[in-house]
């Protein structure tokens, strides 16, 4: 197991390397300079002169490139063009906020997700199944940002339960924290519990049809021993990669979700990045999003052989 | 059992409920349209940034809503004859929020910063100041290249803001990471994106007038969330309220909406002489600008894209600005004037035009607009759409026939003006030139009186709006949206908000 721990983190350095290639080159492919924006309105072109030096911008891009690397290798990610603030600073900021968007969203996804498949599929073909299916079909076509501002309409504006929007550190206030979160998560939970809920629907139908479940309700189980205990773990696998591949969703949903609720995450710090060509936080997040997705993916891996016991003889 | 559980529930309702109810708002929360970028004055250039100084960092004058200039850390101020001296007297007893003393020296120091400091984008702004003198402890003396009657209207902005010599050579370029001025408000942190607090400054000098004991402000980029949060009681304030959302606003007892016209404007730009580009149709003949000038409809423009919250504008002026010459106001189309004008410049079949926009909503409606009224003239207008750091590089460059774009305005009419249309402005992107021009606003550069500078615009203006380098279409309203126990708010055309007299009352 270590031995193949070892090898999935020596495949994923080249892996790193390619993707910040990636993206610096392709933030440069970019059209539209950005010193014209920072310069401000009157575009003084001594200080734009004087910018383009201080960011390198006059190098050539392999040259670039290295020195960021250079630097980056020491743990220091540049400052963002726009706030002054170093990268690693801003991300420091950001990271706990946008963790517990995603575990909470996590939260929501697999509790309603995983009850949802198991039932549709054990309910295969009734009512039950069909209301399941539709809700989760909804749940994938309905956009994030129109739900959320429909959430915020209702149970801020008319009903005043919950912050409209905004976040609260844990460490602040934990009951405010969570519940500025609540609607977000639920948000961004949503759409993910449907994905989750339309695989573990499928694969828990391959394996109740499997030759075991016949024996194990032959041998007279009870149908809930059965299914939770023979048949869910069995299905669980798949959703087990599912569930680390959704990280990535995720991810890409609390672009959104952040940029509706406010929510100073990664998403949105990524977004105004691009927006205003702030190369350095940009290229930081990036970089620290990718090795998340890397880890993400050898979690899952672990997990397997945890759950699959023929997994560890043959390792 | 199900009555406990019943009463509970409603009991743990009204708690959160409760808890969402704004409180004795002691702590003034404002949402933001964007998040502020850099807050060091000499480095800054958002909007949003202004209105954070607003509240932190004092200048040496401020404006009326009329657009007067008046005292503020300086109290008196006077131009020698010749216009080349400015002798200034400035108000004892202030300090900075890091305790350094305001005087005549920390004024020096930082119009030194303003003009050297690499970073600088102050350094256009305070280009007539030569030398500085320390004539006193409170007097400062200021040597000036030649007249300029713009830098007292630069004074009041960004130029003007004092912030503390002592913080700043120590912080260099780092300034912003930890500002210190020394107006009302003093800076607690920020989160990048998500606040920007401020603490009531406790030995402001004019600290009487200031009710909060500390200001919080929030950028909230979504219109329809920031009014969600205003109606939640989630903020107090708010600022930019879309046009589009005045109705629900109005409706809401509990919110008061103010509105003042803004001093910039927002129209499309041509490309007269810019490069190989510059030569076109439109580059080439004034008539063709004119022509469209004729077939838009401004007011219409305003009612559809706007709800005429707006103002619709022909000038670099809004129509309320002492500035604006009244004998050229705004006019209705004129179709047959338009294709009049088409066809004497050889287009009687009709002529295509390609402008470029940014890709947001607003200017992306407008457009659409003008390109139904144009038209009906015979002008076939191409959208191109771009995201408006491309749109700014194609244009300084030269890369475009026309561009829709607007400038955010400035107190002095110089602002809106000079840098566009003489022969050397820094962001002429037209490349237009008129020695006539040149000369007329050179001369209102350094005019004595307003009348005098007055009638120079006004001859400026019948110039412009013939040749047209510039077409005006309307002028942006700011407004704001607030709670109704906020009282005292007063809007000013530059969009800041002041907190000076503002109180709360439950």
């Amino acid at each position: 197991m270590l031995a193949f721990l070892f090898r999935r983190i020596l495949i994923a350095i080249p892996t790193i390397i390619l993707i910040s290639i990636f993206v610096f080159a392709l933030q440069k492919l970019l059209p539209g300079d950005p010193l014209l924006v920072l310069a401000g309105e009157e575009r003084d072109p001594d200080v734009l002169e004087f910018l383009r030096e201080k960011y390198r911008l006059n190098d050539p891009l392999p040259v670039q490139y290295l020195a960021w690397v250079g630097n980056a290798l020491q743990g220091d990610l540049g400052i963002s063009l726009r706030s002054n603030q170093p990268v690693t600073e801003l991300m420091a900021q950001k990271l706990p906020v946008t963790i517990q968007l995603a575990v909470m969203s996590m939260i929501f996804a697999l509790v309603i997700g995983i009850p949802a498949g198991i039932l549709s599929a054990v309910k295969k073909g009734t009512t039950t199944d069909y209301v399941a299916n539709v809700v989760a079909l909804s749940g994938l076509s309905i956009p994030n940002f129109w739900l959320g501002i429909m959430l915020i309409l209702l149970v801020s504006v008319k009903w005043q339960l919950l912050p409209a929007s905004g976040y609260v550190p844990l460490s602040e206030d934990f009951g405010q924290s969570i519940r500025t979160m609540l609607m977000p998560s639920f948000v961004l939970g949503t759409a993910l519990a449907a994905t989750l809920m339309r695989h573990t629907r499928s694969s828990m139908l391959g394996v109740l049809n499997a030759d075991y479940v016949r024996t194990a309700r032959a041998k007279g189980l009870a149908e809930r021993v059965v299914v939770l205990k023979h048949a869910f773990r069995n299905a669980l696998t798949p959703i087990v990669t599912l569930t680390a591949l959704l990280f990535g969703e995720l991810i890409a949903g609390a672009v959104l979700t952040e940029q509706i609720f406010t929510i100073p995450g990664f998403g949105k710090l990524v977004v105004d990045a691009v927006f205003n060509r702030d190369y350095a936080v940009v290229q930081g997040i990036v970089l620290v999003t990718a090795v998340g997705f890397i880890v993400m993916n050898l979690i899952a891996d672990m997990m397997y052989f945890v759950l699959n016991p023929r997994l560890r003889e043959q390792h | 059992m199900r009555h406990l559980k019943t009463a509970m529930l409603s009991a743990l309702l009204g708690a959160t409920a409760l808890t969402a109810q704004p409180g004795y708002a002691k702590d003034l929360r404002i949402a933001l349209q964007s998040d502020a970028d850099v807050l060091d004055p000499d480095q800054s250039r958002t909007f949003v940034g202004r209105i954070v100084y607003a509240s932190m960092c004092d200048k040496l004058v401020d404006i009326t809503p009329e657009l007067e200039i008046i005292p503020q850390l300086a109290t008196a101020w006077e131009t020698t004859d010749d216009g080349t001296k400015v002798r200034m007297s400035l108000r004892e007893g202030v300090v900075f929020h890091d305790g350094t003393p305001f005087n005549a020296e920390a004024v020096a120091a930082n119009i030194e910063r303003s003009q050297t400091l690499d970073e600088s984008r102050r350094k256009s702004e305070l280009k007539s100041i030569t030398g500085t003198e320390v004539t006193g402890e409170y007097e400062i003396t200021l040597t000036l290249a030649g007249a300029d009657a713009t830098l007292m209207a630069q004074l009041a902005d960004r130029a003007g803001m004092m912030i503390s010599p002592t913080a700043a050579a120590e912080a260099g370029a780092d300034f912003g990471l930890n500002p210190v001025c020394s107006g009302a408000f003093k800076f607690e942190e920020r989160v990048a994106q998500d606040k920007i607090v401020l603490s009531k400054f406790d030995d402001y000098w004019n600290a009487d007038v200031i009710h909060f004991d500390s200001v919080t402000f929030l950028p909230i980029p979504d219109t329809t969330v920031r009014l969600a949060n205003l109606q939640s009681g989630d903020i107090d304030m708010l600022e930019r309220l879309a046009a589009t959302d005045l109705t629900q606003a109005n409706a809401d007892d509990s919110i008061v909406v103010q509105s003042a016209v803004s001093l910039g404007y927002q129209g499309i730009t041509f490309n007269i002489n810019n490069g190989a580009r510059g030569d076109n149709p439109w580059g080439n003949d004034k008539r063709l600008r004119q022509a469209l000038s004729h077939a838009i409809d401004r007011e219409a423009l305003n009612q559809v894209v706007f709800d005429g919250a707006f103002a619709a504008g022909n000038q670099s002026f809004p129509p309320p600005s002492p500035w604006y010459n009244t004998d050229l106001p705004v006019q209705g189309a004129d179709m047959e004037k338009a294709k009049a004008l088409l066809a004497e410049a050889g287009y009687a079949d009709g002529i295509e035009l390609e402008v470029q926009v940014p890709n947001s909503t607003e200017p992306l409606a407008v457009m659409q607009v003008v390109q139904a009224m144009a038209a009906q003239a015979g002008i076939d207008i191409k959208l191109t759409s771009k995201e408006f750091a491309t749109l700014l590089a194609d244009q300084s460059a030269g890369d475009y026939t026309a561009s829709q774009i607007g400038w955010s305005g400035r107190v002095d009419p110089d602002g809106n003006n000079h840098q566009f249309v003489t022969t050397n402005g820094g962001i002429n992107d037209s490349k237009f030139s008129n020695p006539k021009i040149d000369e007329l606003m050179n001369a209102a550069r350094v005019g004595a009186t307003t009348e005098a500078r007055k009638a120079l615009y006004d001859e400026a203006m019948v110039i412009m709006l013939d040749e047209l380098p510039r077409l005006f279409l309307y002028h942006v309203n700011w407004i704001w949206a607030h709670s109704d126990n906020l009282k005292g708010f007063t809007p000013y055309p530059d969009g800041m908000i002041r907190l000076e007299n503002v109180t709360w009352e439950e």
